[in-house]
């Protein structure tokens, strides 16, 4: 009998719905299939990890990574959430969070990042230097002129214009604000107390800037201001970087050494699980605001496939991938610390058997 | 040769021949009529839904903060989230007062605008000169902002408020040190944001105030002025509509208010000092939010400009249809 053109019409509609669901089903198969991973987390190292991606995606075109940087507090709510296969974050996870994680959480350091100190002053022959106390002075508002004796302390010789002193800070909850926040709790007494370390604090003076570039443009702009950003941030848009003074005395600048030394310095006191914070370190050569950026996953991995995918990348990350770390400004880990993380990616199990 | 009572019968057959669904959701009992109305009526069940399912989730996930806090969210000053301590007070008052700013200085602008347009503006000048202001509203709000934080800030700190500290620093309005960022530059980028939507809705408005209204004023002698006062007096209640949609508008405006505000909670007279407004704050800290109060608190904040704008929205509406409705009804007896 002939098919009618209406009954026609309804068998290639039938056939249209049947085919798009069986390409949308070509994902996710086992065996040689192309393997999807994604990852989300701090917006600090997202530069990096964009990097990374694409230089390991050379290497293994079979795998595909999406990063996305939508802050370390929302990287460690997705890994919570078991929505991604990895995490990152610029501080380590609280305990509380990991009691509430339903497996165990590692931590595995890839890169390390310095919190720079910048200002807007009329140009200086010299960058400025701060010590400890006077930077928390400044930004707990207790220090209000650029010409303060304290800071002229610091800098004799130095012009220092007769300004109030505008501070800005972040508007937005950061991983940057975190690591800020926990030197200055650990060199003021009053700072803790009032304020204390964390990735919103309240801060006691200063306008908010929406992210690193937001703090970057304020800083940028205004004159007599100060504000802290990643070091990347401050090279890139040619904004003067503070000395700050270490733990032994002496002025540091921000650089690939005296992070990498930071981090050295306090790998004797690292714990077994890597959760470490390395501000105000001692040590002659160490800048004081640093961090590790910490990739976070589950112990037990849920898919065999994703979870080499995924040790394979930290693998290579931690190896071949810190060469590309220095042209964007991030340092590259000490050696104790490569070893201790291939540790830490070797014990990575799926279904009970060590993915490496 | 069939009887009246046959064919009608016909009719009825045909009628009653489709289930019931189709003669419940159309008149003619056509199965296509039927589905058309269906699909209309779901479209605007949906919106309805919508509308239903953002109240309910704004109030269930911050039932938390609710409990906890009480009343007095909405009156304590403190926002600290790493001791737990929230409060909104600071948040309310930077959006009041910014957009309070907001329409001081907007109001006069679109009157003028709208009063040119309508009254005084030749036709070949009245269209593009209403087309630019009506294109000034399509500018992206994030758009706003840059330029607000390269060219406004900066210009208000060099010219403006060097200035204003000057001349008005006596007063507890323009005191302290400036930077160009804080409430006036919020309050002024509100302003431009606003003007064009406060101004097409005045244009309409006076555009429905019916011309026999001008024409006895002008017979009885009245100036152009007088005749423009007349015409405002007409249609009074769709401007105060106007301007109400206008706050609508700036009470939840994000991205261009969060780039040039300071976002600093904090209750301060002046206004070089930066402010906080509530959906800033929720633009800055959600994701970030990680502990659950803290979650909470942000989408009580939500809830709170949600049940504000709505109300506000609610009343410009009412306001507004009942101008254009009953002198348009007028225009048309005339």
């Amino acid at each position: 009998m002939p098919v009618s053109k209406r009954t026609s019409k309804i068998f290639v509609c039938l056939a249209l719905f049947m085919s798009f669901g069986l390409m949308g089903c070509s994902g996710g198969r086992n065996g040689g299939g192309p393997v999807n991973i994604v990852g989300a987390g701090s917006t600090f190292v997202n530069p990096l990890f964009q990097k990374w991606l694409s230089e390991y995606g050379k290497l293994n075109p079979n795998v595909h990574m999406d990063y996305q940087s939508i802050g370390s507090g929302a990287g460690i709510k997705q890994i919570l959430s078991q929505t991604v296969d990895f995490g990152a974050s610029d501080t380590a996870m609280k305990d509380d969070d990991l009691k509430a994680a339903p497996g165990p959480i590692i931590h595995i350091p890839v890169v390390l990042g310095a919190v720079v100190v910048t200002y807007n002053l009329p140009a200086m022959a010299q960058p400025l230097h701060f010590s400890q106390e006077v930077l928390a002075d400044i930004f707990l508002g207790k220090i209000k002129k650029w010409d303060d004796p304290r800071i002229k302390a610091d800098n004799p010789g130095v012009n220092l214009p007769n300004g109030e002193i505008t501070v800005v800070h972040r508007s937005d909850g950061s991983g940057t604000s975190a690591v800020f926040t926990d030197y200055l709790s650990k060199v003021s007494a009053e700072w803790k107390e009032k304020v204390g370390a964390g990735t919103s604090p309240s801060w006691p003076v200063g306008i908010g800037g929406k992210g690193n570039e937001g703090v970057t443009g304020q800083v940028k702009q205004t004159p007599n201001t100060i504000g802290y950003v990643e070091l990347a941030y401050a090279v890139k848009n040619n904004l003067p970087v503070a000395l700050i003074k270490n733990k032994s005395g002496s002025f540091v600048q921000p650089s690939f050494d005296t992070v990498t030394a930071a981090a050295a310095e306090s790998v004797a006191s690292t714990p077994e699980d890597l959760r470490v914070s390395i501000t105000d370190p001692s040590g002659a050569g160490t800048y004081p605001i640093s961090s590790y950026v910490y990739v976070l996953l589950y112990k037990e991995q849920k898919s065999a496939d994703k979870g080499k995918a995924v040790v394979d990348f930290l693998w290579w990350g931690i190896h071949d991938g810190e060469n590309f770390a220095k042209d964007l400004q991030y340092a590259p880990l000490p050696a104790e610390i490569v070893k201790r993380a291939e540790m830490k990616i070797n014990s990575i199990t799926a279904a009970g058997k060590p993915l490496r | 040769m069939r009887t009246a009572l046959e064919n009608s019968s016909d009719k009825l057959r045909f009628v009653g021949r489709g289930s019931d669904w189709r003669r419940l959701l159309s008149p003619t009992g056509n199965a296509g009529d039927a589905v058309f109305r269906g699909l209309m009526l779901s479209a605007a069940l949906l919106v309805v839904a919508i509308g239903a399912s953002m109240i309910f989730a704004l109030t269930s996930d911050s039932m938390l903060s609710i409990r906890h806090f009480g009343f007095a969210f909405l009156t304590s000053r403190e926002w600290n989230p790493i001791k737990g301590e929230f409060g909104a007070l600071p948040f309310i008052y930077g959006t009041v007062v910014s957009s309070l700013i907001a329409l001081l200085i907007s109001v006069p602008l679109s009157l003028g605008i709208a009063i040119f347009l309508v009254e005084q503006a030749p036709y070949y000048v009245a269209r593009p000169i209403g087309f630019l202001v009506e294109l000034l509203a399509a500018i992206p709000s994030v758009v706003y902002g840059l330029w607000g934080i390269f060219v406004l800030a900066p210009f208000l700190r060099v010219y403006v408020e060097p200035r204003l500290a000057r001349w008005l620093g006596w007063t507890p309005f323009f005191r302290g040190s400036f930077t160009g960022i804080g409430l006036l530059t919020g309050g002024i980028i509100l302003a431009i944001m606003v003007t064009p939507i406060i101004s097409a809705v005045v244009r309409d408005v006076l555009a429905a105030v019916p011309s026999s209204q001008r024409e006895a004023a002008l017979a009885l002698g009245a100036t152009k002025w007088e005749t423009t006062r007349v015409v405002l007096v007409n249609g009074a209640p769709g401007i105060a509509g106007a301007v109400i949609l206008g706050l609508g508008r700036a009470l939840g405006e994000t991205m261009a208010v969060t780039m040039v505000i300071g976002n600093r909670p904090q209750i301060s007279a002046s206004l070089f000092e930066p402010s906080y407004t509530i959906a800033s704050a929720i633009a800055n800290e959600f994701t970030e939010a990680t502990q659950d109060l803290y979650l909470s608190a942000l989408v009580e904040l939500g809830l709170i400009l949600f049940l504000v704008t709505f109300v506000v929205n609610g009343i410009a509406r009412v306001l507004v249809w009942n101008v254009t409705r009953k002198t348009g009804g007028v225009a048309r007896a005339a």
